[in-house]
């Protein structure tokens, strides 16, 4: 249970984190508006993870060893909370796919990561809400309203950049072809979510490729832009085998917490 | 008065602090009341996951409950049955049509999953025309929407349907 938490969470802070690097950078106001909030949403919901998962750690403290050994994360003295599952964590301690960790590229790598991201929350956040765990059905029910929000506006950003000229166009294939790989992590079950399966608190995640593939075909058709055939998938995400972007990041949103521990402002 | 309903009525005094014509009793948050001992026990919901009011609104409800006795104040979050807009009371949504902001529709008129579907009539909050386009979805705060006014040209915040 606490592995999945941290993985539904770190999905959630990883790909918020991303796109708040648009803000101040958008390509026009509203949009640097749009994917800010969007950001915020996110972070809002691995806010609401993290506290679950913190929970959970600190009832079982003993048990989480081989996940979590960092010194900075095993040096906190009492209860661990939010924060400390978010900055004091190594790169090779987070759960997330791979997809969310990629740099951001331009728009159209944004929007297309984007959209592939919210398709899948979609689908599996309509199922979490009925898990036989409470708080996790919480959390997805209020997120899956987000989510809905989320997955409309990146469909009409990958429809109006398919569809629109020939340079959009061009970049929505460039950068198809550069997150195609990292799709099938999505569903491709880890260890931790075979378990959850089995104890019937989600679904096995395989079972959302097909779903997922019709909704982006739906799309994709829309847009003008076609599916990459079934190719080789990247994965190792979900065991905490990441790509090098994911550890710029944490370099970059742990410096502080790293630096001054405790800090607030 | 019972202790509880002394407790709502102060919790009006509680205002979010970026809409803050609005309480907290008027936004719907508040889902549940309870008198303690010597203190209270206040649930809140929040209107979006990574609402930054938050934080804020759960000082000002400690604030104000102290500063009437009541102590301790724990202050519980609760996210479902998740906040939507129906929760917004009349009165709410009268104060917000004042203030320039145009309040949630009673019923979100679109709500099919389709890409560019046909956007809800809202009215501008200045000049009452229902000939207005959405600017964008997302709007200065989480919970908001961007429009302007095709009649009087005025661009405002609609508090979207959630």
């Amino acid at each position: 249970m606490f592995h999945l938490t941290l993985h539904l969470a770190d999905d959630a802070l990883i790909l918020g984190h991303r796109n708040s690097e648009w803000t101040g950078h958008g390509p026009n106001l509203e949009q640097d508006i749009a994917i800010s909030n969007i950001a915020l949403d996110q972070i809002g919901q691995a806010r609401n993870f993290y506290q679950y998962a913190a929970e959970l750690y600190n009832a079982n403290k003993d048990a989480y060893t081989n996940i979590i050994s960092s010194p900075a994360f095993l040096q906190v003295i009492g209860s661990i909370d939010e924060d400390d599952l978010a900055y004091l964590r190594d790169a090779m301690e987070f759960r997330n796919h791979l997809l969310v960790e990629l740099n951001k590229g331009d728009w159209a790598v944004t929007i297309t990561r984007q959209f592939f991201m919210s398709l899948y929350q979609q689908l599996l956040y309509t199922d979490l809400q009925y898990s036989a765990d409470k708080r996790l059905a919480a959390i997805a029910e209020k997120s899956l309203k987000e989510v809905n929000y989320h997955v409309r506006w990146s469909g009409e950003w990958v429809i109006r950049l398919g569809d629109g000229t020939e340079e959009s166009h061009h970049r929505m294939e460039t950068a198809i072809d550069q997150l195609w790989p990292y799709v099938g992590e999505l569903f491709i079950p880890a260890d931790f979510q075979l378990e959850a399966a089995a104890s019937g608190l989600l679904k096995n995640p395989e079972y959302y490729r097909e779903p997922w593939l019709e909704k982006t075909r739906a799309a994709f058709e829309q847009a003008g832009l076609m599916i990459p055939a079934p190719n080789w998938y990247q994965k190792g995400g979900k065991q905490g085998i990441h790509t090098e972007h994911l550890g710029y990041l944490l370099a970059e949103m742990q410096y502080l917490q790293r630096s001054h521990p405790g800090a607030q402002w | 008065m019972s202790t509880e309903s002394t407790i709502w009525k102060l919790l009006e005094e509680v205002k979010d602090p970026e809409v803050p014509v609005l309480s907290v009793v008027d936004l719907g948050i508040i889902r549940d009341v309870k008198q303690t001992e010597n203190g209270a026990e206040i649930s809140i919901t929040p209107t979006y996951s990574g609402c930054p009011a938050m934080d804020v609104i759960a000082m000002q409800i400690r604030m104000v409950l102290a500063g009437h006795g009541y102590l301790p104040v724990t202050i519980r979050t609760v996210l479902s049955p998740a906040w939507t807009t129906e929760w917004m009371t009349e009165a709410g949504k009268e104060k917000l049509l004042a203030y320039g902001i145009a309040p949630p529709n009673p019923k979100q008129q679109v709500c099919t999953p389709d890409y560019f579907q046909q956007e809800e009539a809202v009215q501008c909050p200045h000049c009452r025309s229902f000939h207005t386009r959405r600017i964008s979805e997302f709007g200065s705060t989480a919970c908001k929407a961007l429009y302007q006014c095709e009649d009087c040209k005025e661009p405002f915040d609609y508090f979207k349907c959630h």
